[in-house]
């Protein structure tokens, strides 16, 4: 079985967010990247289906030359190959990285493509089914378990109030969700392996487009910080009956929220 | 500039999100129109008319019956040709987020997901929407013909405005269909977190599995359950019911957190609560930096006091 897993490097959830003096970007100096989390359950995923039903998982990321550590992270967990599509200097929204991944991955063989469900920085949830759309391939979201039988793929999905099972016949893409698995650390045989592992890097004519093709059709005109919430208010009381009727009372007359 | 407005509909009954998106269209748009997608949806569809759909274009089959990412992409995306809105809006819930998706690579459009605030500058939306987790916010300028813009549930208020709301069936044609729903598990009368209006969540601080004085208070507020990544990476409660970066994002009219910390990630999950309440044990808690009001305590002693207060207000 082919399985490619589309990874995106990102900075770590823990980070400080801080805007640039441009106004459209954030400060990167001192931000620690990472395997996005979702992208994470998605090569561990991978793993698991290459243990049961063999094959080799290929990890395609589109990011600057530095992503090539994240892809590294997902060659020492176990996965066989790496492509990285560096878009140069191309500001590319979600849209334009899609085109970038299909274009690449057209070209390669798979049976099946797992993706994060989202970038934990964009938070765009759309790379997954655009790529799926571009590929002509069905696409399944926010997975917390899969099986796979007799060409089909079947997902257990969440859904607001509660799962749902939908399956689709491969080739297919389908996203993570949390509660999948727990991705296991990368051992350090795995790590020293790792290194001597093929990770390939195109650029956009390698992968046969050019840059007004993937002119971002979502721009980012300004980035603000959110309105600081004031918090801090004590409810006072001498004992736990005082301060909980206090509070009842707060948030009856006060904030009117009950 | 038209709107079209994407309703979205379980059982024939439409979540509030799409009512919400036809009061933020209205705000935007000189024209609003409506599409509802579904199985024997043509009478339920006329309801659009009173939050401001001058048109609502119903697409009703047997097909439609259930969402599929498939169907619905085909379907919507020849409305989307013929009807020729200059933005198109959905809510951008589990479904939405989804299809939006899909259908911004089917139409080559540009697409603003969890949006929390819309304008129209010089013919162009700009949509203004979280990112990092909601630690930074980007006003995204959304350019070409039709555009996407999914909306965060619970935001933006619905307001009734009746309008025409001139039902008109569509020939449906879902062309091919490769995803098939086997089954679903809906828990029909839990409320889901990410559509709540109230939000109860435990952290590190339950010590156990046993969230039933959390419940307890759940059920008394009207509430739904959350929990803090401690609470689900302990085993406690199930990732379905995070709250938090790497969980659900939620924003409800009060988010009362019972021995969670604050951490950052988890803010990120409900810093767009209107009002938080923290009970902690700790007074050093960051999370009582953020909360509109903060009570010091043993949570096992406050929640339940809590619980029997609120029933006596009713």
């Amino acid at each position: 079985m082919e399985i490619l897993v589309l990874l995106k490097q990102v900075p770590a959830t823990e980070s400080m967010i801080a805007i640039a003096d441009d106004g459209v970007s954030i400060k990167a100096d001192g931000l620690k990247y990472v395997i996005n989390p979702y992208d994470e359950l998605a090569v561990e995923e991978a793993l698991k289906i290459r243990e049961t039903h063999g094959g080799t998982v290929t990890i395609v990321t589109v990011g600057p030359a530095k992503a090539a550590e994240a892809i590294r992270t997902g060659l020492a967990m176990g996965a066989d190959k790496g492509v990285l599509v560096d878009p140069g200097d191309l500001n590319c929204d979600g849209l334009a990285v899609a085109k970038l991944l299909a274009a690449t991955i057209k070209s390669m063989p798979f049976d099946l493509i797992v993706a994060g469900h989202r970038a934990v920085d964009d938070d765009n949830f759309q790379v997954g089914p655009a790529v799926a759309e571009l590929l002509a391939i069905p696409n399944i979201s926010m997975a917390v378990k899969e099986t796979i039988a007799d060409g089909k793929i079947t997902c257990t999905c969440t859904v607001e109030g509660g799962t749902k099972e939908v399956q689709a016949a491969l080739p297919a893409l389908i996203s993570t969700q949390r509660g999948l698995n727990e991705p296991r650390y990368a051992s350090l045989p795995g790590i020293m392996k790792a290194k001597k592992k093929p990770l390939e890097t195109k650029s956009l004519a390698d992968v046969g487009l050019d840059a007004a093709e993937l002119q971002a059709k979502a721009m980012i005109k300004a980035l603000h910080a959110p309105s600081v919430r004031k918090g801090g208010k004590m409810v006072e009381g001498d004992s736990v009956a005082a301060k909980v009727a206090s509070l009842v009372k707060a948030l009856h007359e006060e904030a009117k929220v009950i | 500039m038209m709107v079209l407005v994407i309703a979205e509909q379980l059982d024939g009954v439409f979540r509030k999100v799409t009512f919400e998106a036809l009061s933020a269209a209205r705000k935007l748009g000189t024209e609003v129109n409506a599409v509802a997608l579904g199985s024997g949806i043509e009478e339920a569809a006329a309801e659009l008319g009173k939050y401001g759909a001058a048109k609502i274009l119903v697409a009703d089959d047997a097909a439609l019956a259930d969402y599929t990412v498939d169907a619905y992409t085909n379907v919507l995306a020849e409305i989307i040709d013929q009807a020729g809105p200059a933005v198109v809006m959905l809510g951008a819930t589990t479904q939405g987020k989804e299809l939006a998706g899909r259908l911004s690579a089917r139409l080559d459009a540009g697409l603003a997901t969890d949006c929390v605030a819309l304008k129209t500058e010089d013919g162009q939306v700009t949509a203004t929407r979280p990112m990092y987790g909601g630690k930074v916010l980007a006003d995204v300028t959304l350019m070409g013909k039709p555009v996407i813009v999914a909306l965060r549930p619970n935001i933006i208020a619905a307001e009734e405005a009746p309008a025409e709301g001139d039902v008109e069936k569509v020939a449906v044609n879902v062309g091919e269909v490769r995803t098939q729903v086997i089954s679903k598990q809906l828990e029909t009368g839990k409320i889901d977190l990410t559509e709540a209006e109230v939000v109860v969540s435990g952290g590190r601080g339950m010590g156990g599995s046993d969230f039933s004085i959390i419940e307890s208070l759940a059920e008394a507020l009207n509430a739904a359950v959350g929990a803090s990544r401690s609470a689900v990476d302990e085993g406690w409660r199930s990732a379905a019911d995070q709250v938090g970066q790497t969980g659900k994002t939620v924003s409800p009219n009060l988010y009362v957190a019972c021995g969670i910390s604050g951490a950052i990630q988890h803010l990120a999950g409900m810093s767009s609560s209107k009002v938080i309440v923290a009970i902690n044990k700790d007074p050093e808690a960051p999370i009582f930096s953020k909360a509109d009001y903060g009570i010091v305590g043993d949570l096992f002693e406050v929640v339940p006091a809590l619980t029997e207060a609120i029933k006596k207000l009713k």
